[in-house]
């Protein structure tokens, strides 16, 4: 085994990055067309989708950067000032 | 879509910048490539991201290296894990477009030249961003650098040109804005042996000077419009790939004016500035058509 010091794959690497945040991105699971795009296109992977194919949100370390609400056609995002 | 994991390679929480697209197609990439992988990462926003001791993002081993050595690095860890008779293992040079157009490309020409194994990504911010956009030989004509405050005056030095050269197994361009077609190139590299080069597009939201949310935008005018081109170069033969199969037509390509007033990068590009430009764009379009006519 290596020994010293190695490093380990952790969230939050870079701290918690949802405190960079000043809007944050609100899902309408109603209006989702369930296409994903917003998952492929999240640079944070902060994007889930579950076995219905839902999509929720990660807030702790999503960074606001609006990309999951700008590819959404179904508008089904909306970007919420948060200060 | 369906072929992408839900495995996450890239944890999040990383220290990349709100909307990096480079972030976003390491992020990519990583699920294509799987966890037998080891990245090689010279200086540059992504050495950033990899994090510091005891912490990392990434599933997968990094091995950070100087600036001009990435892929003497991958070739040194190529050799030391045949040696050990281990052989499944893609060995992935992650490289910005200073630490290869510029700082590195001695040693991936050396080791394209020994046909050495390994897979090279080039993220193409077009600038030294990490140490606060200073020009590249891989910034555009007119780009406003920290170094070219009037919009630099030369053309972008042509990397992939220079690695068919080479007369490697593959080279290819990518955008980040077409994950689809990078992991499509990415798994066509992965089949293959000798040294494999993948050069693309990747927006900056500090460094082009746009707001965050414009990322995928940006990425998609820049093909849209001409100014970059996807293809990929495999056995002898050239082919145009994704949306840009469809724009060997000048009259096909959205206005390039449109790539550029998105950016405040560009915003100091006057007419003549611009004509200067489109005219480089076409000559570039001549010069791949020619290359897929074979
Ligand atoms: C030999 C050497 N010179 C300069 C630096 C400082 N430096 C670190 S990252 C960087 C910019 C890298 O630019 P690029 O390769 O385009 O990657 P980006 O930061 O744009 O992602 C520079 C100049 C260094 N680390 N080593
Ligand atoms: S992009 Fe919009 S419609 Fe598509 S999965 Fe995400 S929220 Fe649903
Ligand atoms: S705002 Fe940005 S970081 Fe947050 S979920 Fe959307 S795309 Fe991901
Ligand atoms: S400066 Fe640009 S490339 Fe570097 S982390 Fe920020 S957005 Fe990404
Ligand atoms: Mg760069």
């Amino acid at each position: 085994m290596l020994g010293g010091p190695v490093s380990k794959a952790t969230e939050g690497a870079g701290g918690l990055t949802g405190m960079w945040r000043i809007r944050r991105p609100e899902v309408d699971n109603s209006m989702c067309t369930k296409c994903h795009l917003c998952w492929l296109f999240c640079p944070e992977g902060v994007v889930r989708r579950g076995c219905k194919g839902e999509i929720w949100i990660v807030y702790e370390f999503c960074k606001g950067c609006g990309i999951c609400a700008e590819v959404c056609a179904a508008r089904a995002i909306r970007m919420v000032r948060e200060v | 879509m369906r072929n992408l994991t839900d495995e996450e390679y890239l944890l999040p929480g990383n220290a990349a910048c709100p909307g990096c697209a480079a972030v976003m197609a390491m992020r990519i990439g990583l699920k294509v490539l799987g966890p037998r992988t080891i990245l090689v990462i010279p200086a540059c926003c992504m050495s950033v991201v990899q994090g510091h001791c005891p912490k990392t993002p990434s599933k997968v081993p990094i091995f950070n290296t100087a600036f001009a050595a990435s892929a003497a690095t991958a070739s040194g860890i190529r050799a030391a894990l045949e040696m050990k008779g281990i052989m499944d293992v893609n060995i992935v040079c992650w490289a910005g477009d200073g630490g290869t157009a510029d700082i590195g490309i001695q040693s991936l020409s050396g080791a394209a030249e020994r046909g050495d194994d390994l897979i090279y990504v080039c993220y193409d911010n077009e600038a030294y961003m990490n140490t606060g956009t200073q020009r590249s030989g891989s910034t555009p004509e007119g780009a406003r650098t920290t170094t070219t405050i009037t919009g630099k005056s030369e053309g972008k030095k042509d990397v992939p040109g220079i690695m068919i050269a080479h007369r490697i197994p593959y080279v290819a361009t990518a955008c980040t804005s077409y994950p689809l077609d990078f992991a499509n190139k990415l798994r066509r590299a992965i089949s293959m042996r000798g040294t494999r080069y993948i050069h693309l597009l990747s927006p900056c939201p500090p460094g082009w000077r746009y707001p965050t949310e414009k990322t995928v935008e940006v990425g998609k005018l820049a093909v849209e419009s001409g100014a970059w081109i996807l293809y990929e170069w495999a056995g002898g033969r050239c082919r145009l790939t994704g949306p840009s199969s469809g724009l060997a037509e000048r009259s096909k390509r959205r206005p390039l004016e449109e790539y550029l007033r998105i950016q405040g990068r560009f915003a100091q590009a006057d007419p003549s500035k611009i004509e200067g430009m489109k005219r480089r764009i076409d000559e570039e379009w001549e010069r791949i058509l020619a290359l897929c006519k074979g």
